[in-house]
């Protein structure tokens, strides 16, 4: 590895989780070391959140509920639009409802090892055991979960897992617990004790005296760039999957809440873990804005199939039963049709590039019901996905039930985000990082059903806990926008957005985000090796010089303009995508989402490297023209037997 | 611009795609500005672009040939969000019963002429073009819409069984997004199919029975006090809903208004 492209710091722990006592006491052992603040003492308190997502709307609710001062900050209009309100599968707690075997400890066990072993064993030990609580907040709080004619609640099996402990709301798990924390959020906006700040954009972190006081925001209606001031920061900005252009992420979603606390000093931890969804409508041509998923509950029942011979390209009903290639069946014997997403993915890739896939550009494959619908019946078929159907025929124009849907797959979830520790606290102190936005719980792939249960779990249950052992030690000294840190940040933030619209040149943000978004998926995507990383750190360099002398935004930043909204956004992703090379190049193993060529079996699965790799890479950011420095905190695995996945 | 300017976009060197369309779109600075309809002609349009792809297209040349993009609120794109939605030749999301990002322009032919205008509703009033402020639905929500259950208070999952024609049926009612097409097609721009959505999903269930009574007549309190008209149970509301909220929930509302003002419950002031 060429010494410009990184440089090796100190190695880095998390110091919070207690390890002197076995990992199930671990977290009653935590709450109680903890200090607590006093009720008469959190009215003094302030707390920014960023985001309002089910992390977000859960934290600020649950922080207002305790007597703190919240001010929480979204861009949409309302908190309602974050996108957690997308999710459509499910969320798993470990009830054991079914009787079939589930405990905390194997909910802990299936996570860490679908994470393929690259997960912090205390975290996701404490999300398996909150999980329960989550169910019991949710349906409190009126969420209209699946039931049974007894009137319990309903359970599945989801993502491959052998007993059924994900809770669902037919297609809309996500919006309806969004709604049951957004709902929770309002209360307390009514009550009080939650400042709204609607269509309001964080663009850098206010550090005093090393703790993180507060940021910098701009109203994004009226353009004004104004300072924001608390005891604590806490971040649910969500994932980063919009670097690669195309993703199933909202338009808006956007890595700059935590880009910009990155550059103030947060570590950025595996930002080279990506989540590829198998099962999402194909591209249909170069105007795309975005990418649709289709729940991955469809591969119950679905076949996936390409054609046997290259170039095939007759209709595929016309393609007879033994020209057809059921690939995962046929390389998965055990799992089929149902392997986890990363394997699916990485497969209906292989058949592509094979030039054996099918629809515009040969980048989809059938995924057929046929067989499904002779089996059950239509009626039963479209009892089960009706509206997965219909949401395909909307955006295709075809019918699903009478030839075959086309899939390709697309990104989804950055496990990836900011390194915290067992607080959620991030390596700037006072500033806390929770939901998809941080790295903790996932490793190198998330298993289904599971990003639910991570947001709720820190902003209900986990970050309103750990925070008050910082806050004990406050309030802090007062600090205004005459501060030196907070006019220095308040300027850098008016100086980039001026020089945004200065260049005045010939390409649009939409334009520069495309293309690095077709060089992520092409390099940093499903596969990745070290030449072709290598080219796209060299072609994302010259992008970002490009962007910044030739991109054309229109208007002033003093009112509505969300051409320069996209244009801050798209620099700050042009960056991110230059760190998560770095962090692909020199995983030199394959682990999850993260697919080395260069490190596979002989059967061409992810070979991971134990040895050399078993740590989470937790990198600093340096200024511009120096190397990012790579810290690693190492990872041991006390409970869960390393071991090779295998879904054969 | 004015009225009558028409600005031609396009890009007659490229593949055809099919169709060449004339938009006519409200432009306006700001909520205090005088808007108007704008003229653009716009080619090359594929049918399997979304509404919103085909405003993208249109905004890339607008800031190319340096013109004010059109601002139009847009998140997800995939029917969930809410935060899109626009008047299509008057009808609010389109001709289709689905959001406008889910809206394709198959739904038109080559030639046609498509009027595009906000949400137009006193107590949404515009920020920029077709941009509104629909922050009045969060302030109806904030005056009862929720069961009020601190976390960490709550009892086991199983507690409490709900029949399942009850849960179901409160899905239904739960499903609603927020975006405001049934007040933009509501001809007395009334927000009641909005608030009976969440009175009906919170009283089905029986965690919602204790603020049954205060939660309808705060909510009515409030919607009044936005502006929003009052229902005179045309029905337009339930015709534009993307998600099909039906009618029945406006009956139940009544129903729990009637109730509750019985039984004594009067708004908070």
């Amino acid at each position: 590895m060429p010494l410009e492209l990184f440089t090796t710091g100190e190695p880095i722990a998390d110091t919070k989780a207690p390890t002197d006592v076995p990992i199930g006491e671990r977290w009653s052992e935590r709450q109680f070391r903890g200090r607590l603040v006093n009720p008469a003492n959190r009215r003094k308190m302030t707390i920014i959140v960023v985001g309002t997502g089910l992390a977000g709307g859960s934290a600020a609710a649950t922080l207002g509920e305790a007597g703190y001062k919240v001010k929480s900050f979204w861009y949409q209009d309302s908190p309602r639009r974050a996108h957690s309100v997308a999710a459509q599968g499910g969320i798993n707690a470990a009830k054991n409802y079914r009787n079939d075997g589930d405990s905390v400890h194997r909910l802990f066990y299936d996570t860490v090892k679908g994470g393929d072993f690259r997960a912090r064993e205390n975290n996701v030990h404490r999300l398996a055991e909150v999980s329960v609580n989550i169910i019991d907040q949710a349906v409190a709080q009126g969420v209209p979960f699946a039931r049974e004619y007894g009137g319990l609640l309903d359970n599945r099996s989801f993502g491959g897992t052998q007993v059924s402990r994900t809770f669902y709301a037919r297609g809309q798990t996500g919006q309806q617990l969004l709604y049951g924390a957004y709902q929770a959020l309002e209360r307390q906006i009514a009550a009080g004790t939650v400042e709204q700040n609607a269509r309001t954009e964080m663009l850098d972190l206010i550090i005093v005296d090393g703790r993180a006081r507060g940021i910098v925001a701009r109203d994004l209606v009226t353009g004004e760039i104004s300072t924001h001031f608390a005891d604590a920061v806490v971040i649910a900005s969500g994932g980063y999957s919009n670097v690669f252009y195309l993703s199933t992420n909202a338009k808006g979603s956007n890595t700059t809440a935590i880009w910009r606390a990155h550059k103030r000093g947060a570590y950025f931890a595996n930002p080279c873990y990506t989540q590829i969804h198998p099962t999402c409508i194909p591209v249909k041509g170069d105007y795309q804005s975005k990418l649709t998923l289709m729940s991955e509950s469809l591969r119950n029942d679905g076949r996936v199939w390409v054609p046997k011979e290259r170039g095939d390209d007759r209709p595929a009903n016309d393609i007879p039963e033994d020209e057809r290639d059921y690939y995962l069946e046929r390389l998965y014997p055990a799992f089929g049709n149902l392997v986890p997403r990363d394997i699916a993915s990485r497969q209906a890739k292989n058949v592509c590039d094979e030039g054996r896939g099918v629809g515009p550009g040969g980048l989809g494959v059938y995924l057929d019901f046929a067989e499904a619908i002779e089996r059950l019946g239509r009626p039963a078929v479209e009892a089960k996905y009706g509206n997965l159907f219909d949401m395909y025929a909307q955006i295709t124009g075809e019918d699903p039930y009478v030839t075959p849907m086309r899939i390709f797959p697309a990104v989804h979830y950055t496990m990836g985000g900011l390194w915290v520790d067992y607080d959620l606290q991030s390596t700037i102190p006072g500033m806390f990082v929770i939901g998809e936005a941080n790295f903790s719980d996932h490793g190198a792939n998330r298993l289904g059903a599971s990003a639910l249960m991570q947001g709720l779990a820190d902003g209900y249950f986990v970050l309103p806990s750990t925070i008050s052992s910082y806050l004990a030690d406050g309030p802090f000294e007062k600090v205004d926008e005459s501060h030196p840190a907070a006019v220095e940040a308040l300027q850098g933030v008016q100086e980039q957005t001026q020089k945004l619209l200065n260049i005045n040149g010939t390409r649009t943000p939409a334009s520069f985000h495309r293309e690095l978004g077709q060089l992520m998926w092409d390099l940093c995507g499903m596969e990745r090796t070290d030449e072709g990383l290598r080219k796209a750190i060299d072609r994302i360099r010259e992008i970002r010089q490009e962007f910044w002398s030739n991109l054309k935004v229109g208007g002033d930043w003093h009112s509505f303009n969300q051409t320069l909204e996209h244009a801050g956004r798209v620099a700050d992703f042009i960056e991110l995508g230059e760190l998560m090379c770095v962090d692909a190049l020199h995983r030199r193993e394959s682990c999850g989402g993260h697919f080395r060529a260069e490190s596979q079996t002989p059967e061409g699965e992810a070979l991971r490297d134990d040895e050399n790799f078993a740590y989470v890479a937790a990198w600093e950011w340096t200024p511009e023209g120096q190397a990012p420095v790579l810290h690693k905190e190492n990872l041991e695995y006390e409970y869960v037997h390393l071991a090779q996945r295998s879904y054969k | 611009m004015t009225a009558s300017m028409q600005s031609s976009v396009g890009n007659p060197g490229a593949e055809k795609r099919g169709m060449n369309l004339t938009l006519r779109i409200w432009r306006q600075q700001g909520p205090t500005a005088k808007g108007k309809m704008v003229t653009y002609k716009i080619t090359d349009i594929s049918p399997d672009m979304s509404f919103l792809e085909m405003l993208d297209v249109l905004n890339e040349q607008l800031i190319l040939q340096g013109d004010d993009p059109v601002a139009f609120d847009h998140d997800c794109r995939e029917g969930i969000c809410g935060m899109c939605g626009v008047m299509i030749n008057g009808q609010a999301h389109g001709p289709q019963q689905t959001t406008t990002c889910q809206l394709h322009m198959r739904s038109f032919k080559d030639g046609d002429s498509i009027d595009i205008e906000p949400w137009r509703a006193s107590p949404f009033p515009v920020i920029k073009d077709l941009a509104v402020d629909r922050r009045a639905f969060d302030r109806i929500i904030q005056a009862g819409g929720y069961i009020s259950v601190p976390t960490g208070t709550a009892p086991d999952a199983h507690a409490t069984p709900v029949p399942k024609a009850d849960s179901d049926a409160a899905f239904d009612a739960a499903t609603c997004i927020g975006c405001g097409a049934c007040v933009a097609a509501c001809p007395n721009a009334s927000s009641m199919l909005f608030t009976a959505a969440k009175v009906t999903h919170l009283g089905l269930m029986p965690q919602g029975q204790p603020e049954r009574n205060d939660r309808v007549v705060n909510m009515i309190a409030q919607q009044d006090r936005e502006g929003f008209g009052g229902c005179t149970n045309i029905g337009e509301c339930s015709a534009a809903c993307p998600k099909g909220i039906s009618m029945e929930t406006i009956s139940r509302l009544n129903h729990d208004l009637l109730g509750a003002l019985r039984a004594g419950a009067r708004p908070k002031s």
